[in-house]
Parts: C-alpha cells; sequence; structure tokens
C-alpha cells in the first residue's frame, strides 16, 4: 500500500490518479460492500414495490398496468378496512399501555434498589426470548378451560370457569390478549430507553425542585415529564411504527393455523401476506403495502416535528 | 415531623418492592410453567392447583422432541444462518461506518441520509418484491436468501457511525503520519476500540436472526432448510396436545439466546439505551 497517497501531504507529481480521486477511491471501497448488497437487496425491491402497486400481476402470466385500480380497489376493500381498523386498535391499546408500564418501571429501577440489575434482566429478558416458544406458554396459561389464569380467576372471583373471558380463543378477547402478551413481551426494551432518559436527568433540576417545595408528584409533572419529552417521543415514535408492522405476533399467539385468526384480529400484514403469497396478487398486495408505507411516513414525520418543538 | 415523613418514606419503599416483586412475579411465571410442564406427562400439566416441581420429572421429554421433529436440523440452521448474518453485518457495517465518520468524500452526506431514510421504511411494506426478485434470482428455497437479506443492513451502520464519532479524528490523523493505510487504521485502531459497538450489534443482530419468524416462512419451505422457530411452530400445530414435548422444545429454542443474553446483557442493555437517546 502507498500510504503517502492516502496520507496526501506532499504532491506527487506524475501520477495518473489525483489525490483526491485516490482518497475518494478509498472512502468508496469502504462503503461499496454494504452499500452493494444494501442497494440491491433493499433499494430495488423499495422501488419495485412502487411500481407494483400499478399493476396487476399474478407472478406468472404478464404484467398489466392499470394505473390506480388497486388503489381504487383498497378504498372499496372492506376486509382490507376492517384489517386497518384492526391494525389501529391495536396500536391505540398497545402503546400507551407500553409507555406507562415502561416509565413506571423505569421510575422504580432508577432508586436505589435490592437486586436492581436482576429485576433489569428478567424484564429484558421476554424482549429477547423467542417468540414462538413465549406465544406457547401463553397459549396454554390462557387457555380457556384448563389454563391456570381461568382457574384462578375462578377461585377468586367464584365465576364458573364457561363464563370466564376464552381470551385468544374468543373473538371479543382476542385483541386484548394480545395487546396484554405484546405488553408483557415489549415493555423491558422500552424501560431500558425510559432508564437512560432518566439517568440523564440532570440531579440538581431535583434538588432546586425539592428546596422550592415541590412535593414527589410535582417534582414528577414539573421535572422528569419536561425532561423526558425526548425519550418519550423516540418510545412514542418506534411503538407506533412496529405496531404498524405487527404479524408474527398474531398468528403465533392462535395456537393452531392462522386460519384461526378471525376479522377481529386480522392485521394490515396479514392482509400483505395472504395477497400476495396465497392469492399470488402481487400487485394489489404492494398497493397494501403502499398504504402501510404511507402511514408509517405520516407518523414519523409527525413526530419528527413534535421532536422539534418539544426535544429541546 | 421527622418521624412522620421516615415512616412515610418506609411505606413508599415497602410499597415500590411490593410492586416490584409482583411484576417480577408476572414476567416470571411463564418461563416457570414452561420448565416445570416440560417434565410433564400431557395429563399432569393442567393440573390444579399447579404442581411447581413435577414428582416424577419426565426427562423423556427432552430426549423425545430430537426424534419427533428434525430438531438438530433446525437449530444447525438457525446457528449457521444466525453465525453467518452476524460476521457480514459486523464486516459491512463497521467498515461502511469508517467511511461516513472519518472519510471526506463527494456524496456522503446525501448517501448518509439516504440510509437513515430507509431504516424507517418497514420491511413489511417491500417483502412482496424482494421475495418476487430472489425467486427470480432462484434463491427461494436457499440460506443465501435469507442471508442476503439480512446481511446488509442500515441499522448496522448507522449504529457504527454513532460510535465512531465518538472516537477523535486525531487518533486517525497521528495512524495516518505514523504511515498506516485507511485499511489499516480501521483494523488495527477503530475496530479495537469499538468492542462495546460490535458487542452490541453482534447480540442484536444474533437474537433477531435467532428468532426471525418471517423472513423464513416466506422463503424456508423445505423441511430440511427450516430454521427453529419455523420448526417450533410446526411441531406446535401438529403435536398440539403433547404439552410435555412443546414445552421441551420451547426451552431448548430458548436456551441458546438466553446463553447469549446473560453473557452479554450488560452490552445489551447498553446498546438499547445508547440507540434510545440518539434517537
Amino acid at each position: 500500500m502507498q500510504n503517502e497517497t492516502v496520507l496526501g501531504t506532499k504532491k506527487a507529481p506524475g501520477r495518473r490518479l489525483s489525490k483526491g480521486f485516490r482518497d475518494h477511491l478509498i472512502a468508496y471501497s469502504f462503503i461499496a460492500p454494504n452499500f452493494i448488497g444494501f442497494a440491491v437487496f433493499t433499494l430495488v425491491p423499495m422501488f419495485f414495490a412502487l411500481i407494483l402497486a400499478f399493476v396487476k400481476w399474478d407472478g406468472a402470466n404478464p404484467m398489466k398496468f392499470i394505473g390506480f385500480d388497486n388503489f381504487s380497489r383498497l378504498i372499496k376493500d372492506t376486509t382490507f378496512h376492517k384489517a386497518l381498523w384492526n391494525t389501529i386498535v391495536y396500536t391505540v391499546g398497545v402503546v400507551p399501555f407500553t409507555m406507562i408500564c415502561a416509565l413506571a418501571l423505569a421510575i422504580l429501577l432508577n432508586q436505589q434498589i435490592i437486586a436492581r440489575n436482576f429485576m433489569r434482566t428478567v424484564f429484558f429478558f421476554p424482549y429477547v426470548a423467542s417468540l414462538v416458544a413465549v406465544a406457547a406458554v401463553w397459549n396454554f396459561i390462557f387457555s380457556p378451560t384448563m389454563g391456570p389464569v381461568n382457574n384462578i380467576l375462578h377461585l377468586i372471583t367464584g365465576v364458573p370457569i364457561e363464563d370466564l373471558p376464552r381470551w385468544a380463543a374468543d373473538r371479543h378477547w382476542a385483541m386484548f390478549t394480545v395487546i396484554l402478551f405484546t405488553v408483557w413481551k415489549n415493555m423491558g426494551y422500552y424501560m431500558v430507553i425510559y432508564l437512560a432518559g432518566l439517568q440523564g436527568i440532570n440531579p440538581e433540576l431535583y434538588e432546586a425542585a425539592e428546596l422550592d417545595g415541590a412535593n414527589a408528584w410535582k417534582r414528577f409533572r414539573n421535572v422528569t415529564v419536561p425532561q423526558l419529552a425526548p425519550t418519550t417521543f423516540f418510545v412514542l415514535m418506534i411503538l407506533v411504527i412496529n405496531s404498524f408492522k405487527v404479524y408474527d405476533i398474531f398468528i403465533n399467539l392462535f395456537a393452531g393455523a392462522d386460519n384461526q385468526l378471525n376479522d377481529s384480529t386480522r392485521v394490515m400484514v396479514y392482509q400483505i401476506y395472504n395477497t400476495a403469497f396465497r392469492s399470488l396478487d402481487y400487485g394489489y398486495a404492494s398497493a397494501m403495502a403502499i398504504v402501510l408505507f404511507l402511514l408509517v411516513l405520516a407518523i414519523t414525520i409527525v413526530q419528527f416535528r413534535g421532536e422539534k418543538k418539544y426535544g429541546q | 415531623m421527622v418521624g412522620a415523613n421516615k415512616s412515610f418514606k418506609i411505606a413508599t419503599k415497602v410499597l415500590v418492592y411490593v410492586l416490584l416483586a409482583l411484576t417480577v412475579l408476572c414476567m416470571l411465571v411463564p418461563y416457570v410453567w414452561m420448565l416445570s410442564s416440560s417434565l410433564k406427562l400431557n395429563k399432569d400439566v393442567f393440573t390444579f392447583p399447579m404442581q411447581w416441581i413435577p414428582a416424577m420429572p419426565r426427562w423423556e421429554n427432552y430426549a423425545d422432541i430430537w426424534t419427533r421433529i428434525p430438531l438438530g436440523r433446525f437449530i444447525y440452521n438457525t446457528a449457521k444462518l444466525s453465525v453467518i448474518v452476524t460476521v457480514l453485518q459486523l464486516l459491512t457495517s463497521s467498515f461502511a461506518a469508517y467511511a461516513f465518520s472519518k472519510l471526506q468524500f463527494r456524496g456522503k452526506n446525501l448517501l448518509f441520509l439516504g440510509y437513515i431514510a430507509t431504516i424507517a421504511i418497514p420491511w413489511q411494506a417491500y417483502m412482496v418484491p424482494q421475495f418476487i426478485m430472489m425467486r427470480s434470482l432462484g434463491l427461494n428455497n436457499t440460506h443465501l436468501a435469507i442471508i442476503l437479506l439480512q446481511a446488509f443492513s442500515a441499522f448496522g451502520v448507522f449504529l457504527m457511525r454513532q460510535f465512531y464519532q465518538g472516537i477523535p479524528d486525531e487518533l486517525c490523523e497521528a495512524a495516518r503520519i505514523d504511515g498506516l493505510s485507511e485499511y489499516g487504521i480501521w483494523a488495527r485502531i477503530m475496530l479495537p476500540l469499538s468492542k462495546p459497538a460490535l458487542s452490541t450489534l453482534t447480540i442484536f443482530t444474533f437474537v433477531s436472526t435467532w428468532n426471525d419468524f418471517l423472513g423464513p416462512m416466506i422463503y424456508l419451505t423445505k423441511t430440511e432448510l427450516k430454521t427453529i422457530q419455523i420448526g417450533l411452530r410446526m411441531f406446535i400445530s401438529q403435536y398440539s396436545a403433547e404439552y410435555g414435548l412443546i414445552m421441551a422444545a420451547s426451552v431448548v429454542s430458548i436456551i441458546p439466546v438466553l446463553i447469549v443474553f446473560l453473557g452479554l446483557q450488560k452490552y445489551f442493555v447498553q446498546g438499547v439505551a445508547a440507540s434510545g437517546i440518539k434517537g
């Protein structure tokens, strides 16, 4: 290696490549391995998705350009409306529930507490544990007649087991069960983000508030909440986006095949998956995917604005 | 006055511990139940009140699962994919991140902005064209498909770059004056210094590849190619009434992640916290 070309402190006359060009080449060579893979397997499909949304294609016969037909079909498609609605219901359930639990736990764990590291580990582990495995346990624990949850509820309340919620097996309770499971599985992750946020707050602010006679609630309200605003926006953003992308939790929490997903638990990504890989209607599935993307984009923009406003 | 204040403080402490203990219980019970059921006969899994420690633990459950499904094959496949994807991601991400943080070149900011923008685009929005592309390359039902999809991550580049930004430029300058090439600086200075960031990315990538569900479900339909998550799910629907066996297989599928997690959890938590702060 000719190191002086990289260093480039002296001009090297008569070299075929100019110093700037060489430097650029070296820089690009660092980026290339990642960028080429990223461009071919991510960027190209992204643009391909845009095109697919305007065609009719089953993957075998020639593609047919149909303009906005896929989108006008979406506007009338009640199954898709239901999937969109279910996704929104799921998001509205999961987001505040997770945020409150994660923040509460973070505040509790931010104090001088015995076994703090142990608890942090325990709360965080569901986030990394295999979804298929933990969903299977939940299915058994919440199984309507035999499961311990209903048996304990029966003991405590005296309500006959048949009258207790059938959890994932019950169309009225299914969504609630999924939300509960999601919060259980993911809150440890957001708790850690909140913990980091809490540890970034200058302790002098609390001391000053205490000198001013602020009680615990006032200190929380006037110091913790505003100081945590950037963290809260970050958490909100990833929570909402992740909720819109959900699919695997739904098909795993319903023990059998996914045909057990009834119309109260079919979410957008399920609809995309089914339309593409079962009905082989690639164009229509991509139109749905574009809607998903636009929703996520809209949320991201709103939240970035919010971050700018409340961030500092 | 002081006494009242003190007893109030003690009461708060007690309340905090009770709340935390209850939460810890809620978080742990599913695993304990999983472990306990994995050592039981089907008929004993749902006895109530629960028998946490089975009187006669059925260790055979742990022997049976390997013959009922090709569990060894599934684990081998998953480990292979996880290791290859992780190594590739570490290499390509740290390599690209070095250029983005320490080198000057045309189009740097635009390119980096592009990387960040695509992090926000959900994979689920382009999984269909990706599948079509892979199929036309003849790569469906190959492990290579999964590797190619996951090895080049924008997130990895972002994470590594954030870390490299914190390493002083003077260090690189000094190395350049000493005659080290840019590749040498990356290999001998940046990589050894970025152990925490590398560990974080390792855990994230390893765990998410190990647990990935939707990717293998779309690409791997042949049994001998399947990963543990898909295999486990197949097993669950096929033997839905064999609770003890299902729980034993679940325990086995969690153990590798548990080991990685416990071993490196310090970095894991730091990584989450760091990515949170940078948001």
